[in-house]
């Protein structure tokens, strides 16, 4: 049943994600972002991180999936691109021999590697992270007490970011140029 | 049949890559945004699983701040996008270049 679940689940975000790489319009690269995204919460479901998969839905989908539809929507560029045009000469056949060799070195490390890890590694049959809490409890407490100053950065980060996009996107000046009046 | 680690671990390199040669192929900065998008879940796949298999909820934890830094780069990228639109009327990558110095 669970395998059933994650090879569907594969197959969703596999396909969503040659979409992304493949459609000529970022709208659809930006729906099939959407799907993969909803294809890894339901991992995280499956692996009993529920908080991350609700997390995964509202942030990820919901939020930065929008951000993006909003801007090709500001910019106007949902117009479709042309794909046959390569202004770097050998840039794609490059791109696919990169990409083959970092396939081939992750799938090395994930086969080599899953039977040497270290920690203490779940019996069989039973429930990751399963003693009595439910996964909300166990990540708040982790969150606040042992990642507590991470915690105080991210905020900090947050706000930078949000100050920074203000002053990237504010126009100069307001008054002496042209394209003052538009703000 | 459950699902091995090894399972998830391959998926999550299979998105990975795909991701990665997405990032080198498009020249659409805002599709480019969306293959590190594809990337960084990936990795967050590759937290949640190892996570659980170790039993350690740390890999959620860092999976909660990737996302936030993912939010982060996101607004900050599609920041310096629309700015670089501004001048140029066209979104290719390269026009990228207009940010040096």
């Amino acid at each position: 049943m669970e395998a059933a679940v994650f090879i569907a689940a594969a197959a969703v975000i596999l396909v969503g994600a040659v979409g992304v790489v493949g459609s000529r319009n970022p709208v659809h690269s930006a729906l099939f972002l959407i799907q993969t995204l909803l294809g890894a919460a339901v991992l995280f479901v499956l692996q009993d991180a529920h908080f991350l998969a609700a997390v995964q839905v509202v942030v990820y989908a919901g939020a930065i999936v929008i951000l993006f539809l909003f801007v090709i929507m500001l910019l106007g560029v949902d117009r479709a691109m042309r794909l046959d045009i390569e202004p770097i000469a050998g840039q794609r056949p490059l791109a696919v021999i990169v990409g083959v060799a970092l396939a081939a070195v992750l799938l090395t490390v994930t086969v080599v590697a899953t039977g040497e890890l270290t920690g203490v590694r779940r019996a069989a049959g039973e429930r990751a992270l399963d003693n009595g809490l439910s996964d909300v409890e166990r990540l708040g407490r982790v969150l606040f007490s042992q990642y507590a100053l991470a915690v105080q950065a991210t905020a900090v980060l947050l706000t930078i970011a949000v100050v920074g996009a203000v002053v990237l996107t504010r126009r100069h000046g307001g008054h002496s140029g042209p394209s003052g009046e538009e703000t | 049949m459950e699902p091995t680690t090894g399972w998830y671990l391959a998926l999550a390199a299979a998105l990975f890559v795909i991701g990665a040669v997405g990032l080198l192929v498009r020249r659409n900065p805002l599709v480019m945004f969306m293959c590190v998008e594809l990337m960084l879940n990936a990795v967050n796949v590759t937290f949640v699983a190892l996570g659980a298999d170790l039993n350690d909820v740390g890999g959620q934890a860092a999976v909660f701040f990737v996302l936030v830094v993912a939010a982060v780069e996101v607004v900050v990228g599609l920041a310096l996008v629309v700015a670089v639109n501004r001048r140029r009327a066209s979104a290719t990558a390269d026009d990228l270049s207009a940010l040096r110095g």
